[in-house]
């Protein structure tokens, strides 16, 4: 999994080990303090883990482990507007690996990345129970229903500015 | 003891509550094949992820094969260990296991020794089907200066994660990511180096594949001896004496000091030394500097650091380093016996010779993988030139040997050179837990007392329980001991003294099970601990058989101070035989 550099703030780091605390440094409560903390911060940088592994008191390999295993857990921010592209079987059959294909090209991100600028993320989604429009891509909370990959294009203007 | 009734094999069967259907058809000496279910009974290791399904087995009344390393015996069980099914579920197993393996089984490392290829040639695998489909895995390689890995040859079995967490509490691995990137490594998948690895070796010697290999520094071995500008000279570390000869198919536990020593002259080294001269060494400033505490904390010196802590076994030197920062000072000064001996041979031996410390080279042969981290530390080094060279493993030498098409078992058995070959008993049980320490006590109890010890062995200090303690009466003095060995309990003992709560004088550490005989680099045990014990046992047998059994009895060792060094503790010994230790704690991330 790639990652970026961030240096905590001493509140951030304050933070991370309040959100321990209250799982009463329980190393058993690993997931739940990830789940807490990456609310608190958006995604689990590195150092994040790191903090969380020396207030558990277990290895960060350990915290790593955890969090490249569970799909909701994210070491990268999300983008200011974050793009879903639903690859549930529905929309997989209607072609949704060639509009992520097409998010891919033009942004110039794999899955799970931001574009340098911080304004889109990319990533995948399963079955959102809008079949009937499949293939279906989200971008914030709005929906796009029967996307084409020459519509990319479209949807990406709408966030121009 | 509650225990169930059960049928294996059309064969009644009774057994404790709780035993696994492997663990009972074992005893009544039915052998279903395991791959990633390991079981180091005598050190209390068992790894048990279920995870490969090698050894299923058909259970009666059950619609889906179970695998027996991991179901417990039920009271009626009804168990088939063979039927035409299970061999072919077996076979099935293996082929997607193998179907996104590397096949380059004829170059690799591990080829001849890997768990995964005789697996495949004991279940008959004679294609793969489906492999011309498979994605093959294109992990990045990790080289550190001690172990290579190469998870694309990762099978997944985890028994390096038990070793690294459990058993040594290091925590360097994990398994991370899930599905088909799935691989064993440190956080971030970082190189191993940069992780709070020791370079204890454990986890590759437990790696059924070649996913986890040392570096192998043979060829500059080979490179080195046919280079005439060069004296080339060698020292075998005590434990491998014990175990080179299981490389030869000999009995476990077969002591094979004599040929090696007749081995290594053959390949070409011009001497042939013994890393024992120098642990002779190290217990002449080890012993010294645990008097000279204890001299000045019974006279109500508050500064002196007790316990003292053994040095001599590297993996446990990062250990310290990473995970007991507060403590630096508490360990023994003195450096590891293969340093000392390098450091000893570029200097008092290269003046003997008449020659500069980089016409020679000094190759160290060890039974572990840390003291190749070890010998490439800048501290040992005099302008870039290190005191150690190549610190090459047992499984290494046996490479070496055979590549020079030896027959090792006709060898007849020849001595170590002098003056750097001489060794007594005390030097040898180095090798096993409690070595260490109870070759300590020969020396400082004689030197300490001033009386003649009556009985050399100290039978209390040996043993493979993890933890062990021992109060040694020095003439109305009593001398509190602590020994472990894995580094999970050394964990524990030393959070033990950082409380406050245990009370000793001298503890040992070794980081390895069963100590140094169990060490990364000897020859693999494939799982089975009893070879740890015969090799234990070896290694009590050579030194009983030694003439000098205590260190400061070795006339080198004394010729050597006379000569050289002083006394011990002297300025030039502590210039040459002592190092100081660094905060090595890894917060990449974290300033
Ligand atoms: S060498 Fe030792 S410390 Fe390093 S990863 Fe292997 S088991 Fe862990
Ligand atoms: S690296 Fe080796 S020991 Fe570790 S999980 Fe992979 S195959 Fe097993
Ligand atoms: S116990 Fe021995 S083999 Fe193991 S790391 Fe320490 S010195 Fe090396
Ligand atoms: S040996 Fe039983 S599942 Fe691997």
């Amino acid at each position: 999994m790639s990652h970026v550099k961030v240096e905590l703030k001493p509140e951030q780091v304050t933070k991370i080990k309040e959100i321990c605390k209250s799982f009463n440094n329980n190393p058993g409560e690993l997931i739940n303090v990830l789940h807490q903390t990456q609310g608190a911060f958006g995604y689990l940088p590195a150092e994040v883990q790191e903090v969380v592994a020396a207030e558990l008191g277990i290895p960060v390999a350990k915290v790593y482990g955890v969090v490249t295993f569970y799909s909701f857990f994210t070491m990268l921010p999300k983008g200011k507007h974050p793009i879903s592209v639903c690859t549930g079987t529905a929309c997989y059959v209607r072609g949704a690996e060639k509009v992520l294909d097409e998010f891919k090209r033009i942004l110039e991100v794999k899955v799970g990345e931001s574009t340098p600028d911080g304004k889109f993320s990319l990533n995948c989604l399963r079955c959102v129970g809008a079949c009937g429009l499949a293939p279906v891509v989200l971008v914030g909370d709005k929906v796009y229903g029967r996307v084409s990959p020459d519509g990319v294009k479209d949807i990406l203007n709408e966030y121009a500015d | 003891m509650e225990t169930v009734k059960l049928t294996i094999d059309n064969k009644q069967i009774e057994v404790p509550k709780g035993t696994t259907i492997y663990k009972a058809a074992k005893g009544m000496g039915i052998d279903i094949p395991v791959l990633c279910y390991m079981d180091l009974h005598d050190l209390g290791v068992e790894n048990k992820p279920a995870g490969c399904r090698i050894c299923v087995v058909e259970v009666e009344g059950r619609r889906n094969l179970a695998p027996s390393c991991s179901t417990a015996c039920m009271e009626g069980m009804v168990v088939k260990t063979h039927t035409p099914r299970v061999i072919n579920a077996r076979r099935t197993v293996m082929e997607l296991i193998l179907s996104d393996h590397p096949k380059d089984c004829l170059t690799c490392p591990k080829s001849g020794h890997c768990d995964l290829q005789d697996m495949a040639v004991r279940l008959g695998i004679r294609n793969i089907p489906g492999q011309e489909y498979a994605e093959m895995s294109t992990y990045k390689k990790d080289f550190s200066p001690a172990i290579i890995r190469d998870v694309d040859k990762c099978i997944m079995c985890r028994r390096c994660e038990t070793m690294c967490n459990q058993v040594q509490t290091v925590g360097a691995l994990s398994a991370v990511n899930r599905g088909f990137t799935a691989v064993v490594a440190p956080a971030f998948e970082q190189d191993l180096e940069k992780s709070p690895c020791t370079f204890c070796g454990q986890c590759v010697a437990v790696c059924p594949t070649g996913a986890l290999t040392e570096v192998d520094h043979t060829a500059k071995v080979i490179r080195a001896i046919a280079d005439p500008t060069k004296t080339v000279l060698v020292q075998t570390a005590p434990a491998v004496r014990a175990a080179l000869g299981e490389e030869f198919g000999m009995k476990p536990g077969t002591l094979v000091t004599g040929k090696m020593a007749a081995a290594l002259r053959k390949i070409g080294f011009d001497y042939v030394f013994d890393t024992d001269f120098a642990a002779d060494l190290t217990i002449m400033e080890e012993g010294t500097e645990l008097l000279d505490r204890l001299t000045r904390h019974l006279n109500g010196d508050k500064s002196v650091k007790l316990p003292i802590l053994t040095s001599c076994c590297p993996a446990w030197v990062n250990f310290f380093e990473h995970s007991f920062t507060d403590m630096l000072d508490v360990p023994s000064s003195a450096k590891s016996p293969q340093q000392m001996f390098g450091s000893i041979a570029k200097s008092y031996f290269a003046d003997k010779l008449g020659k500069k410390r980089d016409e020679l080279v000094v190759v160290s042969v060890m039974p572990c993988l840390a003291k190749k981290y070890e010998c490439q530390r800048d501290e040992f080094k005099v302008d870039g030139n290190p005191d150690v060279d190549y610190s090459i493993s047992t499984r290494e030498l046996a490479h070496l040997i055979k590549e020079f098409n030896i027959n090792f078992a006709e060898l007849p058995d020849e001595d170590f050179d002098r003056p750097l070959g001489e060794s007594t008993g005390a030097a040898v049980i180095f090798g096993a837990t409690g070595g260490v320490i109870e070759a300590a006590v020969r020396t400082a109890y004689e030197v300490q007392t001033g009386k003649k010890l009556e009985k050399i062995d100290f039978t209390e200090l040996r043993g493979m329980e993890g933890i062990r303690t021992a109060t040694i009466d020095f003439n109305g003095l009593p001398i509190n001991i602590g020994i472990a060995h894995g580094l999970g309990n050394a964990r524990k003992l030393l959070e033990q003294v950082r409380s406050g709560k245990a009370n000793f004088h001298a503890i040992e550490v070794m980081a390895c099970p069963g100590g140094c005989i169990g060490g990364g680099g000897q020859p693999l045990h494939h799982g089975d601990s009893s070879i740890i014990k015969a090799r234990m046992e070896a290694i009590y047998r050579e030194d009983a058989g030694k003439e000098i059994r205590k260190s400061h009895e070795n006339p080198y060792i004394q010729q050597l101070y006379e000569e050289f060094l002083g006394k011990p503790m002297s300025e030039t010994a502590h210039h040459l035989l002592h190092t100081h230790y660094f905060n090595r704690k890894k917060d990449v991330y974290i300033k």
